[in-house]
């Protein structure tokens, strides 16, 4: 299936190759190149690029192209996926994701992908069966490692692959028992000029971070189950149970996970928590253009709307801006062109505005577009679905656990047109 | 940091030429720039009797082969380290054996050995770790070893140590394709595994080595099916496409019959011509057959099995799923998908370019499905620009004449954008709407027009290109139009708009004869300066003017032909000479100059504007071949449905040799005989046990077919069976006749059939639910765990069922007499030998016409009244009376006649022992028919419980008839809790939710003990456990006799003797858990007295002192 891999860093060197069965050249890469040489923006580059003898399948995260290479028929979303599983093996592994963390640690990195794949089929791509595998890398160890001359290698045998959770390491032992649930939801919206919603949808998440002793088997029931349309779930969560009683039951992987994405019925209104009153003009013949923004909250539930942070991409006419914000600070950026507000909270009393005029290039034309207001926010302790965890039960240990749940709704792919 | 340190350590060693190196050093890069030192200290420090140095030599070598560099010099070093004890040597030593052998085989050659060993090892991950390696290293001189070593793995014990053997087989293929059908007999054996860990791997294998030998996947099909929501994410895609194939050769294709009546209509829109053809030729074949379409159950088996996969977290999976609904699911179903594909359309942008690629060809095939999320596939202006374009696709597709203004309003906003590819795109779906939706054509165009005033010249040159397009379609009333374009010559600069200009004047001249030599003025002026397209089109305007209006334009005409007489480009010089011989009339000019005009003014068919993503479907969708929309290699082609099924039996698994009977008529043979040994089978065979593991949810015929055979609950003789019936819906005439001839044991099976899978789809469980309504679900082989008396019962009942039902069926009435062998049963009752009867014996079961005969149930059993009550489902007629509950029971309402539309029903706590679970608690459920009309197929569906509650369905109630009233006896594990059990009663037509909430006293079931025993017991249960209250007592139990009727009908309590005529002492158990129950009445002067309850469990406790206390004080 996949042959090998390459990582290609932002300014086109390979500086990491892996390969499961025999060598391929990275020359192979120059189509790569070729592609990404094309494209005007870097994910611009299409994830599948076919050449004469193998097919290139590449994603791009945290600015690095992980190039697969891969010889004959396979389903594209297979080798799109099992990438992606990569990256978040090595976030998981190091913290983030970045040419010098992986370079820092390219052993690890090589042990992992020896593991991750067999003749280029995935073998082992659960995180704790991972870990039990190859340690993670933290400071204390790398220094005890350098001193006794230990190493990052799990001693014992990886008995996870054998085991019928495979998700879940045996002998977990915690003096604190925790579990917390992040209920995350995120507002996908377009507004129309006028302030109309064209789409709005809720998409949400349950990021969970388990410490538990043993082999503890959770359920976790909502108040309205209802209100989830389709589901998505960590393999560990039995299927049958959510479809009989609507409640998930499952034995969590050690740690952090994500136990279940859902979407919030369409059939139901979204409340949008912010308005914009924009007014964006620019006159023909002057070079001189309008720009005034005003937020202001909107069904919050009483909640205050956090983080707000509002972007936004000028035409290109654009020289710069000359604003004045009444809460928070602005940049403009005259080479991107992109404007950026961070507001910060926002105070229902005074709202928050942004008024000023842009300067544009003399001589030319009035730009026809109008620029897209691209808003993020943070509301907490709040699901705006009004999705609400009934209980969690624990069964199968005696003890009894710390359990935690919050709520939380962000902005997602929230956009206003002008 | 130690492999940090050892990154950058090794640059200096390992400077080789021509490769760019990052942060090289030059200090270090000094001490070891000399060729032959080159690796020196890496040799040394391998060497080395320390495990830490080796280590740092090993990570640095790692770190070469990571970027790329040449380390091969240095394998002797390292080769020596690969029985090294340290295991992160040993296994960066494996990562660099497997990169370095196949340069050099002769020194790999040095650690077979070990390998060899490690295949000894008892530990099972080393033996498979030895064997991981061992196939990797790509050296042909070992193959034999790799041969030997995999055919011994395929058979370990590990099922890990298979799943490795699995991997190792594409390996060795690859390495020597000689091996293949030795190979193929692995494979075969590995198919065959039962465990989850290995399916994934051995299908991969398949995949690789052999995908033609489709036929050895029949006997593991349903295996395959079943297994697959436990199997690892990644071998589910692969097993997902590979059984799509197989189902694309085995099953009928679902979508037969609605082809012929509804698509053709649909397809009519895109309809290209041998399409038709062969929706034709279908016709013809369907209609020659006139078979109803029975979709076959191993085919709805995959469907269902696959269904609950698409909440996967995984995308391939999701994608694999969806693909295979898409291809093989009947057209209702399909719909399912939409919903999942769109929520990968919030995941990273890769995986939203593949889904909107396969949602951009589902489209045009079946476009309602995804009408419903078109807001989906709205576009943010944050998107990239390639999924913008496949967004607009999808959003082309879906438009119709309901949606297309919201749709068009989209598109308005999206040509304001700054991307212009996006731009250009929009313009021309735009005119693909407009081309597809007659009503918008005219909108469509004026929008477009207006566009040709933008300020931007792209989105002007796009319009006018699709303009074109449109006016060919209807240039009649659109002159001013072209009257418009032809002034955006003197301003549009764009190649192709300006050939797209002039080529649309030159067409429909006749329209503008004023402006279009005017043009052709113009556009001589400055021929020199055109682009070739241009130029060409000019030419082209030339000779249509010339041929139209030559009065005018002659001279013009000529200018232009000289000046292309001389152009630079050859294709230019052509055409001119070309077009000069055909238009001017010279003496030479031969023929064609008379058919010129025909030439040039023939009417030109107006181009269709299809998506290019048309036809794309007959790639498997999901697949590498589909997004590049060429076959990739090692591509496998999704076939045909074929015309007939193949013989679907080829799927049964291995059983005794009988069932190998070739010809029809022995299989119906065989097909008589299963009944009487489907209990057994269930109940013993080891052998069998597999194969109902692998069959257990797999019956379940379509809905006529369940009509009769209810649904295949055995493994092998359910598909006989729905083949057969198959066939009876062919000629049922037929059938009859044939039935007639037959012995009456052969045309008895079916009829016997179906009551028992009744009876075993009554045991069923709550997944259930999931299954399709309308269609009685196989039943899950649930009946081999129960116990024995269990389904021994259930036998009896589910025959003599079949007698009543036979009785009030008149189609079934001859079948009647036949139903059931009851010496056979009482013989092998009597025996108790159910396990050792062997298949001979069946001879003695030669069915007797016997009339009905009350089952006889000599087993021993727990209770003989609960035997009655199970008796009493048997006949309708004696139902009510067989037993009445001991002492006065209190019957509560579950469903009111009047809600319940005529049914009435009630429950009772018949305080018997429930005998097929001792922990459940019996309901006893009578069923009265208030109505005119026969209520069938009474069961429970669904059952909405608490954690730890289960229930035993009371089997269902083929009929009642109007007036009649029934009783049943269901078993509810409560577990202690006096939590209400739901579930939905189902009839043929309704289903009612209804809940039995239990009072705790009927929670526990009587002890006898001593005085001594009841003394001692409650002496254990003091403190916390005991809960006392005053009480006063009610007017009517002031006696004795007074209060223990009270305490005993509150509580299913018995009495404990005792020597004091104060106290009264009552004794029992919790059901579910058989936690004890001790209460005290002690009676006191006046009325008063005082309540004692000991339980461990206090919330029992509790609730039943108030229950009592109530009872007593009334």
């Amino acid at each position: 299936m996949i042959h090998s891999l390459f990582l290609v860093n932002s300014s086109g060197d390979i500086f990491l190759e892996k390969h499961w069965k025999s060598v391929v050249s990275r020359s192979v890469c120059d189509y790569f190149f070729e592609a990404q040489e094309r494209a005007s923006e870097p994910e611009n580059v299409p994830p599948v690029i076919p050449t004469p003898h193998h097919y290139l399948i590449s994603v791009l995260r945290h600015r690095i192209y992980f190039v697969a290479v891969i010889q004959s028929e396979v389903p594209p979303l297979f080798v799109i996926e099992f990438l992606h599983r990569v990256v978040d093996t090595f976030q998981d592994y190091f913290g983030l994701c970045t040419e010098a963390a992986i370079k820092d640690n390219v052993v690890v990195v090589y042990e992992l992908l020896e593991e991750m794949l067999d003749n280029g089929f995935p073998l082992a791509t659960e995180s704790n069966i991972l870990k039990e595998l190859i340690k993670p890398p933290t400071i204390l160890r790398t220094v005890v490692n350098t001193i006794t001359g230990s190493t990052n290698v799990g001693e014992q045998l990886p008995t996870g692959q054998l085991s019928v959770v495979p998700w879940r390491r045996t002998g977990v032992k915690y003096t604190n028992n925790e579990a917390y649930f992040d209920v995350v939801e995120e507002i996908d919206a377009i507004i129309d000029k006028s302030g109309s919603t064209i789409t709005a949808e809720i998409q949400g998440v349950i990021d969970a971070c388990v410490k538990l002793t043993g082999m503890p088997d959770l359920t976790l029931s909502f108040m309205n189950p209802r209100l989830l349309d389709d589901v998505s779930f960590h393999p560990c969560v039995r299927f049958k149970r959510w479809e009989a009683e609507r409640i998930l039951s499952f034995i969590p992987p050690d740690g952090n996970f994500r136990l279940l994405s859902y979407h919030v019925s369409s059939q139901n209104l979204v409340a949008i928590p912010v308005y914009v009153k924009h007014n964006i003009t620019f006159r023909e013949g002057s070079s001189q253009g309008r720009f005034e923004l005003t937020l202001g909250p909107k069904q919050t539930m009483g909640k205050a709307v956090e983080s707000v942070l509002v972007s936004s991409q000028l035409p290109r006419g654009v020289l710069n801006a000359n604003l004045n914000a009444s809460q928070g600070t602005y940049t403009f950026d005259p080479v991107t062109k992109l404007l950026t507000w961070d507001v910060g909270k926002i105070n229902p009393q005074k709202l928050p505005s942004l008024k000023g005029s842009m300067s544009l290039q003399a001589g030319a034309s009035k730009p026809d577009e109008n620029p897209t207001i691209i808003i993020q926010f943070k509301i907490q302790q709040m699901a705006i679905s009004g999705l609400k965890v009934n209980r969690l039960d624990m069964y199968g240990e005696k003890y009894k656990p710390f359990k935690g749940i919050k709520y939380m709704t962000k902005a997602g792919k929230f956009q206003v047109r002008t | 940091m130690s492999s940090g340190s050892g990154f950058g350590d090794e640059k200096g060693g390992s400077s080789s030429v021509g490769e760019p190196e990052y942060g090289h050093d030059p200090a270090s890069g000094g001490i070891f720039s000399s060729d032959y030192k080159r690796h020196d200290d890496l040799k040394e420090m391998l060497d080395s009797n320390k495990d830490s140095l080796k280590l740092e030599a090993m990570k640095r070598i790692v770190a070469m082969i990571a970027r790329g560099k040449n380390a091969s010099d240095l394998f002797p070093a390292v080769v020596k380290n690969v029985a090294c004890k340290n295991i992160e040597v040993k296994k960066l030593v494996y990562v660099y054996l497997v990169r370095y052998a196949e340069e050099q085989q002769d020194l790999a050659l040095l650690s077979i050995s070990t390998f060899q060993r490690g295949l000894k090892d008892p530990n099972q991950l080393i033996r498979a770790s030895a064997l991981r390696v061992l196939s990797s290293i790509r050296v042909t001189i070992i193959v034999p070893i790799m041969m030997l070593a995999i055919k011994e793995a395929a058979s370990d014990m590990s099922p890990y140590v298979r799943k490795t053997a699995a991997h190792a087989i594409p390996k060795l293929y690859s390495l020597d394709p000689e091996q293949k059908d030795q190979l193929i007999e692995v494979i075969e054996k590995l198919l065959a595994d039962k465990t989850t860990l290995v399916a994934g791997s051995v299908v991969m294998a398949f995949e690789e080595v052999c995908p033609e030998r489709i036929d050895l996947i029949h006997k593991n099909y349903r295996k395959l099916c079943n297994l697959l929501i436990d199997v690892e994410e990644w071998g589910q895609v692969v097993i997902i496409n590979m059984l799509t194939r197989y189902a694309r050769t085995q099953f009928l294709n679902p979508n037969v019959n609605e082809s012929l009546l509804e698509e053709s209509g649909e397809k009519a829109f895109y309809g290209s011509d041998d399409e038709e053809g062969k929706e034709e030729k279908a016709e013809a074949a369907a209609l020659a057959k006139r078979k109803p379409y029975v979709m076959d159950p191993d085919h709805r088996l995959l469907l269902r099995n696959t269904k609950p996969l698409l909440q996967s977290r995984n995308a391939a999976v999701v994608m694999a799923v969806a693909q295979l609904y898409f291809h093989l699911a009947p057209k209702a179903e399909v719909g399912v998908i939409a919903k999942a594909l769109v929520r990968l359309m919030r995941s990273h942008s890769e995986v939203q370019y593949v889904v909107l690629q396969n949602v951009a060809t589902m489209t045009i095939k079946r476009r309602g499905m995804f009408e419903p999320y078109l807001k989906s596939f709205y576009i943010r202006s944050t998107d990239p620009t390639q999924i913008k374009i496949l967004k607009l696709e999808v959003l082309t597709n879906l438009a119709n004449e309901t949606n297309i203004s919201t749709i068009l309003r989209e598109f308005q906003t999206y040509i304001k954008s700054m991307d212009k590819d996006f731009v250009a795109a929009t313009i021309q779906a735009i005119g693909r709407c407009a081309t597809n939706i007659g009503e918008v054509r005219d909108t469509c165009l004026n929008g477009l027009v207006q566009l040709l005033s933008n300020r931007d010249e792209l989105v002007v040159a796009e319009s006018v290109v699709v303009i074109k397009k449109l006016l060919q379609m209807q240039p009649e009333q659109h002159s001013d139009i072209i009257k418009h374009m032809a002034k955006l010559t003197d301003n549009i600069q764009v190649p192709m708009a300006r050939a797209s200009i002039l080529w649309l004047i030159g067409e429909y001249c006749e329209h503008v004869p004023k402006i279009a030599p005017d043009v052709l003025r113009k556009m001589a002026k400055t021929f020199t300066n055109e682009e070739d397209i241009v130029k060409l089109q000019i030419i082209n305007l030339a000779a249509k003017l010339y041929l139209t209006n030559s009065k005018q334009t002659k001279l013009l005409t000529q200018y232009v032909l000289n000046l292309a007489k001389y152009d630079q480009n050859y294709d230019i010089r052509d055409r001119a000479r070309f077009i000069r011989q055909l238009i001017v009339p010279t003496d030479k000019s031969g023929a064609l100059s008379k058919y010129a005009k025909k030439l040039f003014l023939a009417l030109k068919p107006a181009p269709v504007l299809e998506s290019p993503f048309k036809d794309r479907d007959h790639f498997q969708l999901g697949s590498l071949s589909h997004l590049l929309n060429a076959k990739a290699g090692g591509y496998q082609e999704l076939p045909d449905w074929p015309e007939t099924a193949p013989d679907p039996s080829v799927r049964n698994v291995e059983v005794p040799e009988w069932t190998k009977c070739s010809s029809r008529e022995k299989r119906k043979e065989k097909k008589v005989e299963k009944p009487f040994y489907s209990d057994s089978e269930e109940e013993s065979g080891p052998t069998e046990s597999a194969d109902s593991e692998s069959d257990s949810a797999s019956g379940s015929g379509s809905g006529s077919e369940s009509e009769e055979s209810g649904s295949g609950s055995e493994s092998e003789e359910s598909r006989e069976e729905s083949e057969s019936e198959q066939e009876d819906k062919e000629d049922e005439e037929d059938k009859r006749k044939k039935k007639k001839k037959t012995d009456r044991g052969k045309v008895k099976a079916p009829a016997v059939e179906s009551p028992e899978s009744e009876e075993s789809s009554g045991a069923e469980e709550k997944n259930r639910a999931q299954k399709v309504k309308g269609r009685r679900s196989g039943s899950e082989s649930e009946s081999e765990e129960e116990e024995e008396s269990e389904s021994e019962s259930s036998r009896s009942e589910s025959e003599s069922e079949s007698e009543s039902e036979s009785d009030t069926d008149a189609k079934k009435k001859k079948k009647a007499p036949v139903t059931k062998p009851p010496p056979k049963q009482a013989k092998k009752e009597s025996k108790k030998e159910k396990k050792e009867m062997s298949l001979l014996d069946l001879d003695d079961f030669e069915p007797t016409p016997s009339p009905q005969v009350t089952p006889v149930n000599n087993f021993l059993s727990s209770s003989l009244v609960t035997d009655l009550e199970g008796l009493s489902l048997t006949d309708t007629v004696m139902a009510p009376t067989t037993i009445a509950p001991s002492g006065s029971v209190k019957t509560y309402e579950l469903l009111h006649r009047i809600t319940g539309e005529g049914l009435g029903v009630e429950y009772c706590f018949s305080r018997q022992p429930f005998s097929p679970d001792a922990h459940m608690v019996a309901v006893q459920i009578m069923f009265t028919n208030n109505t005119n009309a026969e209520t069938k197929n009474l069961h429970v569906e669904d059952p909405k419980l608490q954690s730890g509650m289960r229930i035993k369905e009371f089997p269902e109630i083929e009929l009642l008839p109007p007036g009649e009233m029934v009783t049943v006896v269901m078993g509810i594990d409560f577990c202690d809790s006096t939590q209400a059990a739901n579930f939905q009663l189902c009839t043929h037509i309704r289903k009612f939710f209804v809940s039995i909430q239990p009072p705790v006293g009927e929670l526990m079931m009587p002890v006898f003990m001593t005085e001594n025993e009841f003394k001692k017991e409650q002496g254990q249960l003091m403190g916390m456990n005991e809960i006392s209250e005053k009480l006063t007592l009610g007017e009517k139990c002031q006696n004795e006799h007074g209060i223990v009727q009270r305490v005993t009908s509150a509580a299913n309590v018995s009495r404990v003797p005792c020597g004091s005529d104060k106290e009264c002492r009552f004794a029992g158990k919790t059901v579910s858990s058989g936690i004890l129950v001790l209460v005290t009445v002690a009676t006191k002067e006046e009325r008063a007295a005082q309540l004692t309850v000991n339980c461990e469990k206090m919330v029992i406790g509790t609730m039943l002192v108030k229950d009592i206390l109530q009872a007593l004080t009334q």
